[in-house]
């Protein structure tokens, strides 16, 4: 099981770096978009902090979605996932190993580049780190998600478009409650109800979207 | 994790089979004994037994096959026959469990191949894709399968498997850049690992394979036989019947024909 886990999870980061700039591409739309709203709203300070935290979430969100409709089309048109399937370990481990490596190669360089932009968009420290831990306990739950839509519009013509459709009604209580964690800290108040429900929410996620993921993969190759 | 204890009897059983392997792969440069004395001793003394009655396939709206009776044994060949669209490839889907029949059921050892995992450790199938990774090298792409598959997959056996498929020279070569019969090749150099009696289901393996390749293939064929194993395959060029002596079931002679 973790032999599977492993071999599929190192396999999927070192055909990132093969293709490097296909691998940046979420990030870049993610610092691009981002650094669009400044440009757009005006350089005014008080309305920047106070659009930062949903702007960078919902640029996450998309950028989470961007990256994900290819996860397993890949794998599906070349045979891979029917090996896969035929390892005679659980779909489930395939599902796990996948989103995380989704999650390696999109959510962590966002966690990452968070910060900087907490102070492009003139943050102060507490934000920024509320922020960036919403986005570390957030971005998995993405790349979770991500991982059962892309199982579920395998092999489908509209595929992406199918995709942030079912995927992004569900993102929504993360949003809310990940934007909710810096807004609690930039009142003056705790944000841990917000990273104990967004950790609730991670935990739920992982316990459901893999095994729904497996499913939906046995049902596609069928 | 409640599949651990079955996975762990299961995979237990295997790898202990499995461990002097790396070394007898190492020699294996030229074709393995038939008869090798360390199977008498196998935990898995035969390929598992496939079975299935009166099964008929479904794809859309057409019923492909139907009343179609399958019996393989160990250390037999069965050569699926038939036109284009008779459904060769989903008999050979049906057997490894891949996908469900229209009718009847593909048993293994007396268990439906949908559920027994025990049977997938048993098997290996070679699809009509190579399940390579273009950007990964011929080494990777092939170390990535035998380690999915759980086989030996260090570099010495799988450059060895390489080699007896004749495409050491290739070794570290981009997927992306080898012909169709070379990305044929790395895909059925999995079966060079292969010791225990196995079960093999091959779509099409001589497919794109040239004179050398095709011989490579029968010696694998071969000796899996000589070994007990049992072979699924299809394939729309002639087989060296004298060498390999198939069992042919032609697919033409189950067609529903009001459809």
């Amino acid at each position: 099981m973790r032999n599977l886990f492993l071999a599929l999870y190192l396999r999927d980061i070192k055909l990132a770096m093969r293709r490097r700039i296909e691998a940046l591409l979420p990030v870049v739309f993610f610092v691009v978009a981002v650094s669009l709203f400044p440009l757009g709203v005006g350089p005014e300070h008080d309305t920047l902090r106070l659009i930062a935290p949903g702007v960078v979430w919902v640029c996450a969100l998309l950028a989470a979605m961007l990256s994900v409709t290819n996860l397993y089309a890949g794998d599906y048109a070349d045979g891979s996932l029917e090996q896969m399937l035929l390892s005679g370990q659980s779909a489930v481990v395939i599902a796990a190993a996948k989103s995380a490596g989704h999650w390696t190669l999109t959510g962590l360089p966002l966690v990452i580049a968070a910060p900087l932009f907490g102070l492009l968009f003139d943050m102060n420290r507490e934000s920024i780190t509320a922020l960036t831990l919403s986005l570390v306990l957030g971005t998995p739950i993405l790349s979770l998600l991500g991982s059962v839509g892309s199982a579920l519009t395998l092999g489908l013509r509209s595929a992406g478009v199918l995709i942030i459709l079912l995927v992004l009604p569900l993102s929504i209580p993360a949003l809310i409650f990940g934007t909710g964690a810096v807004g609690a800290v930039e009142g003056g108040q705790s944000a841990a109800g917000h990273y104990s429900i967004l950790g609730a929410l991670l935990i739920f996620t992982a316990l459901t979207a893999p095994p729904a993921t497996s499913a939906a993969l046995r049902i596609s190759v069928e | 994790m409640v599949r651990l204890p079955r996975a762990a009897r299961g995979g237990g059983a295997f790898q202990g089979l499995k461990l002097p392997l790396p070394a007898q792969v190492l020699q294996s440069h030229t074709p393995l004994p038939v008869n090798q004395p360390q199977l008498h001793t196998s935990p898995h003394p035969a390929a598992p037994h496939l079975t299935a009655a009166r099964l008929a396939c479904r794809r859309g709206t057409r019923l492909l096959f139907k009343d179609l009776d399958l019996d393989i044994g160990a250390a037999q060949i069965v050569w699926v026959r038939g036109q284009n669209g008779r459904g060769k490839t989903s008999l050979l889907r049906l057997a490894a469990g891949l996908s469900t029949p229209e009718h009847g059921e593909v048993l293994s050892d007396g268990v439906p191949v949908r559920r027994a995992s025990a049977y997938r450790e048993r098997l290996v199938y070679i699809g009509h894709a190579n399940a390579l990774k273009e950007d990964l090298t011929v080494t990777e792409a092939l170390e990535f399968l035998l380690r999915v598959h759980q086989r030996p997959s260090q570099i010495a056996a799988v450059h060895a498997a390489l080699e007896r498929l004749e495409l050491h020279s290739r070794r570290n070569a981009a997927v992306r850049t080898l012909s169709q019969g070379q990305r044929r090749r790395v895909a059925l150099a999995r079966l060079a690992v292969e010791t225990t009696p196995s079960l093999w289901i091959l779509d099409e393996p001589f497919d794109a394979l040239d004179v050398n390749g095709i011989d490579c293939l029968n010696r694998l064929l071969k000796d899996h036989v000589g070994r007990g194993g049992s072979v699924l395959l299809t394939s729309h060029l002639p087989l060296n019947t004298a060498l390999l002596n198939p069992i042919e079931v032609d697919l033409d002679r189950y067609a529903d024909h009001r459809s």
